[in-house]
């Protein structure tokens, strides 16, 4: 493996991959694949949204109410905001600012983590009022016989994305250790590359849920 | 053709019935020339081309449009007249006959339920009238079952929570064997009925005879009614009259007894447990016995329920 | 080296002649039980896979062999119903989960995808042993359900059945729901290795149809599996929180939780079958020593099918209620699918015209899967009707539909793998008169088995049942008597292969006179494969070029790659260590 010509970089270059670019082409294309694949996760759940939203629509108007659409709209703007800064991360990385890397993951990380703390709280205030999924559900505020399904899908989907979430923070700590110890720069920076497309993922999809639960009239 | 009909598929004892085997046999058929023709031609390639040295050299041959559009447009075409013709006698069977005799139908772990207009109620026998469609309006009271009569080609499976249709008219007085074809639990292959069909004036008498449903024969006695009931509906299934160990604990020796519960108490098996074991199964479960009979609240009446305590009283 | 603007590259490339019994290959070079567990390189995942297919699929026979020796008697023979019910529900979870699912794509597809590819290894090798592993605890997860309260649903755990029934049914759906991201996984590492890790010169136009067949895999794989894991996670939380989405007592619908099984389940059955098709390709040319005919039929029509696959689904529905207007809709795309594997069956026929035919065992085996499939294609096309549909459905007619794919296509196409790359992977030759006798008692024991099936199915016997009336007993008898035949072919394979690792003779690198890549290596192949980028000039099915030209082309590292090629120089010599 000496040959290598001279703009291949291999301080992190992996046996079976001829250089750079093909590894990094090679992780770039797998997480695109591997959010299709997420996609198609999500899009069950969406699919049953669906079905149910046409089978009972006046449910979703009414039990739509019950939502906080503040908090759901700052959580909205957090979470557009996180995206941002994970792509100023990785533009900050193509410029070789290895500093600015670490500052903007840091930020995206904190975004994130407040978008978590607002969605703590909204379950937990639908606990007290005894809006648990499925069975468990004891709210006497909605006039309608199917009201725990709604609040089962919301608590599915919105738990599926919150899940995405903390996985993300995961990936997220991970990237910024990595960045303070110098690992990135200009020529490697796959990891916070593809972690960016995931977090991407994440957001479109919090965009795809907010309307559908907080904006129905 | 009949002899290799009777080989192949019950007797068509619907009106509907030849038009599902005319297109069975055709599609068999066909599959059978295709499947012999290209067998044959891979077993002639082998014989006229088998290696005889090592050396050999095959010629190129890399494809052959006017082949290869050749042998997607036949089949494409052989297949689309397949589906028109499977679509069309499917639409056929789908819709009933306006002036249908409608009889519901409801599907229960293990047993089929028949009620018709006039209040008479069957378990496990389906009585209709020859020469008159008959459509069937399911139900079912727990899991998903299926309606299946081989005789008339038909099946429409029986869902909780909403209705399904199907019909049929079957020409000529006889008996057809109706089976659940949707998996649902232990006695699934158990849940089996039979259609009866009767002439018209009889079927009017049969059906006026039962009339109001569940009434006491008047030549059996309490207990001899109740074990027919048993049978009729599916008691036996689940609860043995001579100690055997099935689904649910057996009748015999089981009135005056103590019954240990899953709940650690003990109770006096007496008319009043077992009364309340048949309307309200989940109140007190056996130990060692799985929560699984339904209600049958609002389906024995109180006569029958009588009769059923007599029969058991007599398993001793 | 010259860079012109041009996308044409010109590589000295040097000919290396690959070595039978090398010193050091991919067995002996990390040794230890360890190093085992702990591998990413691909061929040993692969053999990993291969074991443990192997292992679930005898499991999943034992199980296979009570079903058919209770059912020797109407009634009762030998085991309650309850057991009956719980152990064909696992015959059909293990077999498809953990035997059919990953038997071509993750043992033999692991093994040879690279080398047909001339990469070191997939894209993704940490990521290829994760897959591994989740397989494993998702199977892990699956006996412990099994011990723990075992399940009676049937492998498609219909709702509100599942969701209501005791047992283990929490435990069981989320093991698979676990092996289904292993599959998840497996399929995003074979994508990523298909586009970016092709050696310099491997066009697509060359690309082997293995490797297009489980490109089409992959993609069925990526898409399907996903909404399989998110409907088992519906089915786990209705019974632990009720949420109701498929419980009609709780405002749900039943009908919902099957249209989105088989969303997943009826492409899943082309996940199975598609990597068979590829080994077809591979074998028969390889025994005919002809170049394939109809290469972009057979490669696109496998794509195709996957596609196709997906639109389908309501054919398992024709009598669950759903509206008229949906069956006709997917009856009609069920018979455009069957266009595409038409296709394939008459080119594969074509292609042994003026061919150079060996009768080999592989070959045998593709022969049994010519017959069986075919018999399992055009009784898919009697169900794709549906008016014969709702006599035939869930009746015994279905049950041998599908074992004449699953078994007679799927399983005789793996073994025809397995004994076709049994050379590659094991660097010794098996038993060739045992494997010609094994492969007759198999398609004897087959036929004897499902043959009646077909009968009794027509005649109206359903399936999953416990006792059922006389009048079907000689059926059942002579497929039960079928079933012990085909078992006993089983075992002798295990058995011939087995001792052949111990006392086999050494197979030379290309035993069969392939010109695929796999066999331009060592045989066994070194543990990366090449030491140098390999260079593919010639496709994999130009038998029409001497076979001295299919020496594997050596470039020195650092090509590139996704460049077309111009060899310039073929001199010969031993590849470099």
């Amino acid at each position: 493996m000496a040959n290598h010509s001279t703009s291949s970089h291999s301080r992190y270059l992996q046996h079976h991959f001829v250089d750079a670019e093909q590894q990094f082409d090679a992780a770039k294309m797998g997480m695109w694949v591997f959010l299709v694949t997420e996609i198609l996760f999500f899009g069950g759940l969406f699919a049953a949204y669906i079905v149910y939203r046409l089978w009972y629509p006046e449910l979703f108007v009414m039990a739509s109410e019950e939502l906080n659409t503040l908090w759901g709209g700052v959580n909205t703007v957090v979470l557009i905001g996180s995206s941002l800064t994970v792509a100023m991360a990785i533009k900050s990385a193509q410029l070789n600012q290895k500093r600015n890397i670490a500052i903007n993951l840091g930020i995206t990380l904190a975004l994130a983590a407040i978008f978590m703390v607002i969605k703590y709280f909204e379950w937990t205030h639908k606990f007290h009022l005894g809006i648990f999924p499925g069975e468990f559900y004891a709210y006497e505020g909605i006039d309608h016989p199917k009201a725990n399904v709604f609040f089962s899908l919301y608590y599915l989907m919105t738990g599926l994305h919150g899940l995405h979430v903390i996985i993300g923070i995961g990936l997220m700590i991970w990237l910024l250790v990595r960045s303070v110890k110098g690992h990135f720069d200009s020529e490697y920076y796959t990891p916070v590359e593809i972690t960016g497309l995931y977090w991407h993922l994440v957001d479109i999809i919090w965009i795809f849920l907010f309307p559908l639960f907080y904006l129905i009239d | 053709m009949d002899a290799l009909n009777d080989l192949l598929l019950p007797p068509a004892k619907s009106t509907l019935a030849h038009q599902t085997d005319t297109l069975f046999w055709f599609v068999h058929l066909s599959g059978l020339v295709l499947t012999i023709g290209l067998i044959g031609v891979l077993i002639y390639f082998v014989i006229k081309y088998r290696r005889e040295s090592e050396d050999e050299v095959t010629p190129l041959i890399t494809h052959n449009n006017k082949l290869e559009v050749t042998w997607s447009v036949i089949p494409l075409i052989m297949v689309l007249i397949v589906f028109g013709w499977g679509y069309q006698v499917f639409m056929e069977q789908r819709v009933a006959p306006d002036d249908a005799y409608e009889v519901n139908v409801t599907g229960q772990k293990w047993i089929w339920q028949f009620t018709y207009e006039n209040g008479a109620r069957t378990n496990g026998e389906l009585h209709v009238p020859a020469g008159r469609p008959v459509k069937l309006i399911m139900n079912s009271s727990d899991v998903i079952h299926s309606f299946y009569v081989p005789d008339y080609r038909i099946k429409q499976d029986v869902l909780p929570g909403r209705y399904t249709e199907v019909w049929f008219n079957a020409p000529e007085p006889g008996e057809s064997i109706v089976f659940c074809t949707e998996y649902c639990g232990t006695s699934h292959s158990d849940m089996t009925a039979k259609v009866i069909v009767h002439e018209e004036g009889e079927f009017e008498n049969w059906l006026a005879d039962n009339a109001g449903g569940g009434g006491m024969p008047e030549d059996l006695a309490p207990a001899e009614w109740g074990e027919q009931l048993a049978q009729e509906w599916a008691c036996s299934t689940c609860h043995s009259a001579d100690g055997s160990d099935m689904t649910g604990p057996t009748w015999q020796g089981l009135f005056g007894h103590e019954v240990q519960l899953s709940d650690g108490s003990t109770v006096t098996a007496d008319e009043n447990y077992i009364r309340e074991s048949i309307l309200e199964p989940g109140a007190k479960v056996v130990d060692g016995y799985p929560n699984v009979m339904n209600t049958y609240q609002g389906q024995l009446n109180d006569e029958q329920i009588n009769a059923i305590i007599e029969y058991i009283k007599t398993l001793k | 080296m010259s860079t012109e603007e041009t996308n044409l590259k010109k590589i000295q490339v040097q000919r290396y002649e690959p070595e039978s019994d090398p010193d050091q290959h991919y067995l002996n070079e990390e040794t230890g039980i360890w190093a085992w567990l702990t591998t990413v390189d691909h061929k040993k995942i692969g053999l990993m896979y291969l074991a443990s297919v192997t292992f679930f699929f005898f499991v999943g026979g034992i199980m296979a062999l009570l079903v058919r020796t209770e059912l020797w008697t109407p009634a009762k023979t030998f085991i309650e119903a309850n057991t009956y019910n719980q152990i064909f529900t696992l015959h059909g979870a293990i077999m498809v989960f953990l035997f059919l699912v990953p038997s071509v794509p993750a043992a033999l597809g692991n093994f040879f995808l690279p080398l047909q590819l001339g990469a070191k290894d997939v894209a993704f090798p940490r990521l290829n042993l994760l897959s591994y592993y989740l397989y494993v605890a998702g199977a892990l997860i699956a006996i412990v359900s099994i011990v723990n309260g075992g399940i009676d649903t049937g492998w498609t755990f219909y709702t509100p059945y599942s969701s209501t029934t005791g047992g283990a049914v929490t435990t069981m759906v989320f093991g698979v729901f676990v092996i289904g991201f292993s599959s998840i996984l497996t399929g995003v590492n074979f994508i990523t290795t298909i586009h970016k890790m092709r050696a310099p010169g491997l066009s697509w136009d060359k690309l082997s149809l293995f490797s297009w067949s489980l490109y089409a895999t992959s993609i069925i794989q990526i898409l399907a599996t996903p909404v399989l894991a998110i409907t088992l996670a519906l089915v786990g939380l209705e019974r632990l929180l009720g949420i109701g989405i498929f419980d009609p007592a709780l405002g749900g619908d039943p009908v919902l939780f099957q249209h989105f099984f088989w969303f997943y389940s009826h492409p899943a059955v082309y996940i199975m079958i598609v990597p068979g098709f590829g080994i077809v390709s591979e074998v028969i040319t390889t025994f005919s020593k002809k170049h394939i005919f109809g290469y972009w039929a057979i490669a696109l029509s496998s794509l195709a099918i996957a596609f196709i696959g997906f639109l389908v689904w309501g054919h398992h529905m024709f009598v669950s209620g759903q509206a008229s207007l949906a069956s006709m809709v997917f009856s009609f795309l069920t018979f455009l699918v069957g266009i595409p594997t038409g296709i394939k069956m008459f080119n594969w026929t074509a292609t042994l015209y003026k061919g150079s035919i060996k009768l080999a065992s592989p070959l045998l085996y593709i022969f049994g899967f010519f017959f069986l499939f075919l018999v399992g294609g055009l009784t898919g096309i009697v169900l794709g009707s549906i008016a014969l549909n709702v006599h035939l459905h869930d009746t015994y007619y279905v049950v041998a539909h599908f074992h004449f794919v699953m078994v007679g296509g799927m399983v005789m196409a793996f073994l025809a793998g397995v004994h076709y790359w049994w050379p590659k992977m094991t660097g010794r030759l098996y038993n060739e008169t045992l494997a010609k006798i094994a492969c007759g008692i198999i398609f004897v024991g087959f036929n004897v088995t499902f043959l009646p099936q077909f009968v009794m199915g027509s005649l109206g016997m359903p399936r999953r049942y416990f006792n059922y009336i006389e009048q079907f007993q000689v059926y059942h008898q002579i497929s039960t008597i079928g079933s012990y035949i085909l078992g006993i072919g089983f075992v002798m394979i295990f058995y011939y292969l087995v001792k052949s690792i111990y006392t086999g003779e050494k197979a030379s690198p290309n035993p069969w006179g392939s010109r695929a890549l796999e066999w331009q290596v060592n045989s066994l192949p070194p543990l990366h494969n090449f030491h140098h980028t390999p260079v593919i000039i010639n496709g994999p099915y130009d038998y029409h070029k001497p076979m001295d030209e299919f020496q594997l082309g050596l470039a020195e590292s650092g090509n590139g790659h996704g460049t077309e090629v111009d060899v310039s120089s073929t001199e010969e010599k031993p590849q470099a260590e």
